[in-house]
């Protein structure tokens, strides 16, 4: 596909994206957050498209894109992994799991792996803090983890049992 | 035969545990004539998730610990009408220690009605506390109500709701906005999400009833994006009560309209404070600014604008319908009615609780959550997320309201208490939350900004065993200039875990300075793990999951941990069946 093409496509799926979404100054985060629904990341191009449908400079978009926890500028794996890293979780040991999980995929920390499987993110709280130390992959979560048990639910996802 | 009623909690950490496949179970296991399915939310015993309730003849027998073998038990139990007694959680002393002390208010709903049904909620008195507002008492009489009850703000400040309410009230403009705060961003926090789940309802009237009083048309919900559960069920709950009349224009045939929204959050600890939080919902990085002027003059699009927290909502339905003194009944000092905690960490009946003012907090501790999992002695409880501080258990006494904890270095904050025992270490927990508020500062503040880095950078060296003698000192100072410097709470708050610590558990900080040992056992650089030679039997199980191969020896005899390889990663230990290793 050419540049002019993908800008193209870009052009459209935002036009698409603000006609759902509404166009207002108070659109920027909603904007953002459908963009992100739809991709899983912030494509570049398509947020300079959005600007343009609004009228609302690219700066001022990144500005507050990269404020947020929320957004991702890469893209991102098959399945995502937020380990938590809430008080509950730290003090029953997350950081034992955060290690395992590095260990197992290859990771130096947050990040994806060279094989596009696995994103790990760490986040605050997942508010399941009775059922510490939790991690979440692609939605679900799983409690009272163990190292060996958490490289065990990778190994899983890994042979598609998960 | 008549069909019997089944709950299945399906709160977020409900499900988390298996609820989901418990409720499923059932649904495909039993002819539809026989069982009613329900769903309901977490009812708070969330350490005997999977929680299954049966309502047999106006009784509701609830039992914990549901797995696919006990929900056969149950399904069999419909034939036969035997239910079982075993796994019953409300009605063992275990169960009774964790239910007696408790005063619902809040979260009386919760766990008992199907948060997605609006006729659930009507059935127990649902949004008949407006329909008393708007047709016996004039708006200034309702504030007059609020200020009586005492109700302080539950989100962490503990101003009087009634008090915040008559600024709206007597602001001047046009257009005037209710918010809710619904951005629980502490970590180890989950009273929000569980109401939200729970009731949604609840919190819409508590709403409602506001923008009575206040004369506020529009409502916005902000809510963390990570609690889509609590999303999903609001929107239900705005729809349905549209419907009904209940939200919208001529409210129940009269002249008061009010159109309420959700605003998903996109995870930014700062915008729990209310003017970031305003910045923010108008699509803007959330940055605090300064007041005044306070949102009651200027807040949304330069409109008046009153933010409440969820919990402070959710008490209003039943303030209003049982009058105020049956509120302020409940009261210590200066605080009154109910506060819900999240009771996480090292003990052994975890969950949502909510208790009256003045409770201490080792009634919470020991009475209500049973003392720690491990049955190691408690050390402290952490109150208030990464602006409160670390209790320690020689001050268990201290009663639960807002000065008490205020005149201990913590605060009451929004309701997380977290449990630490003596395997929990206070310099770890101290930089664990300078790291999270470091992280999340928004970079306004000098002080905020550099400061807090700074002092993370000590606390980190400390827990590395490359603390220096005045680095207790500069903290200290450092911890004062944050705290005087910093625009907003996030800034002015952020000292307090590190203040409370070096005050109550100075020694172990020193310990970790001079002596270069962690005593709790936890700071990596400052322990090393060994095998306990008279207790190891030589399986081998230890070495072959050793990450690094620092675990030698002979099978059936005992083994060895190289200290210079080891990463103290701690799998071996989680790994051995006789507990045969240590951490020194």
């Amino acid at each position: 596909m050419g540049v002019e093409n993908a800008a193209y496509v870009a052009a459209d799926e935002a036009r698409e994206i603000v006609a759902l979404v509404g166009s207002g100054p108070d659109k920027v985060i909603p904007l953002l957050q459908e963009i992100q629904k739809r991709h899983n990341y912030l494509p570049e191009d398509l947020v300079e498209a959005v600007a343009e449908e609004i009228n609302v400079p690219v700066a001022d978009i990144y500005g507050v894109a990269t404020f947020y926890s929320q957004f991702r500028f890469t893209p991102m794996g098959k399945h995502l992994i937020k380990v938590c890293k809430g008080t509950a979780c730290h003090v029953q040991g997350a950081d034992m799991l955060s290690s395992a999980l590095c260990e197992e995929l290859g990771l130096e920390g947050e990040g994806t792996t060279s094989d596009m499987e696995f994103t790990m993110e760490t986040v605050a709280c997942l508010g399941c803090c009775s059922l510490a130390p939790v991690v979440m992959i692609d939605g679900k979560v799983f409690g009272k983890l163990t190292s060996s048990k958490v490289k065990k639910l990778i190994k899983g996802y890994r042979d598609g049992k998960n | 035969m008549e069909k019997t009623k089944v709950y299945v909690g399906l709160g977020s950490c409900g499900i988390a545990a298996g609820a989901q496949d418990i409720y499923d179970h059932l649904r495909e296991n039993t002819a539809s004539d026989k069982l009613d399915l329900e769903v309901t939310s977490c009812v708070g015993m969330c350490y005997a998730e999977p929680i299954v309730e049966v309502v047999r003849g106006g009784e509701r027998i609830r039992y914990g610990s549901v797995d696919k073998k006990f929900a056969d038990r149950i399904i069999a139990s419909l034939e036969s009408g035997d239910l079982p007694e075993d796994h019953v959680v409300t009605t063992t002393p275990e169960g009774k220690e964790y239910l007696d002390r408790q005063v619902k208010i809040v979260l009386k709903n919760c766990g008992i009605i199907n948060p997605e049904s609006i006729d659930d909620y009507l059935s127990v008195n649902g949004y008949k506390a407006l329909e008393k507002a708007v047709n016996e008492y004039e708006p200034a009489k309702i504030i007059e109500i609020m200020k009586e009850s005492g109700l302080r703000g539950r989100g962490g400040a503990g101003f009087l709701t009634g008090q915040k309410w008559s600024f709206l009230a007597g602001a001047k403009g046009e257009k005037k906005f209710l918010v809710c705060n619904a951005d629980e961003g502490d970590p180890g926090a989950f009273m929000d999400r569980s109401v939200l789940e729970g009731d949604p309802h609840k919190v819409l009237e508590g709403m409602l009833i506001a923008s009575y009083a206040t004369g506020a048309q529009e409502g916005v919900i902000y809510c963390r994006a990570e609690y889509p559960l609590a999303i999903k069920r609001l929107n239900k709950a705005i729809a349905e009560a549209k419907e009904r009349n209940f939200l919208g224009d001529s409210i129940l045939g009269t002249d008061f309209s009010f159109h309420v929204h959700v605003k998903e959050g996109a995870g930014a600890f700062v915008c729990g404070e209310e003017t970031a939080l305003m910045a923010s919902i108008e699509g803007k990085r959330g940055m605090p600014r300064l007041r005044p002027p306070f949102p009651a003059e200027s807040g949304i699009q330069q409109s008046p604008t009153n933010i409440n927290n969820v919990e402070t909502y959710a008490n209003v339905p039943f303030i209003i319908l049982n009058g105020p003194e049956s509120y302020n009944k409940y009261s210590f000092k200066n605080s009154y009615g109910t506060k819900v905690f999240a009771l996480a960490g090292k003990i052994k009946r975890g969950g949502l609780i909510e208790v009256p003012m003045g409770l201490s907090i080792k009634e919470i501790v020991e009475e209500i959550g049973g003392g720690t999992d491990s049955g190691r002695p408690v050390k402290a409880v952490q109150m208030g997320g990464p602006a409160g501080g670390c209790i320690p258990a020689s001050m268990f006494d201290t009663p639960i309201d807002y000065d008490s904890i205020n005149e201990t270095g913590a605060i009451m904050g929004s309701g997380g208490l977290v449990v630490m025992d003596d395997k929990t270490c206070m310099v770890d927990v101290a930089r664990y939350f300078l790291a999270f508020t470091q992280n999340e500062s928004c970079g306004k503040c000098t002080f905020c900004r550099v400061g807090t880095k700074r002092m993370l950078e000590i606390l980190t060296r400390i827990t590395e065993g490359k603390g220096v003698p005045d680095d207790l000192d500069k903290l200290e100072e450092l911890a004062h200039h944050v705290q005087k410097t910093s625009l907003c709470g996030l800034g002015q708050l952020a000292p307090n875990p590190v203040l409370t610590t070096l005050k109550y558990f100075r020694e172990e900080y020193e310990a970790h300075i001079f002596d270069k040992k962690c005593p709790a056992g936890v700071c990596k650089p400052l322990i090393t793990i060994q095998i306990i030679t008279e207790k190891c039997t030589g399986c081998t199980a230890c070495a072959r999951v050793c990450p690094v191969s620092a675990i030698s020896g002979e099978v059936k005899k005992p083994h060895e941990i190289d200290p210079e390889v080891c990463t103290r990663c701690g799998l071996c230990i989680e790994t051995c069946n006789f507990d045969a290793i240590e951490v020194v």
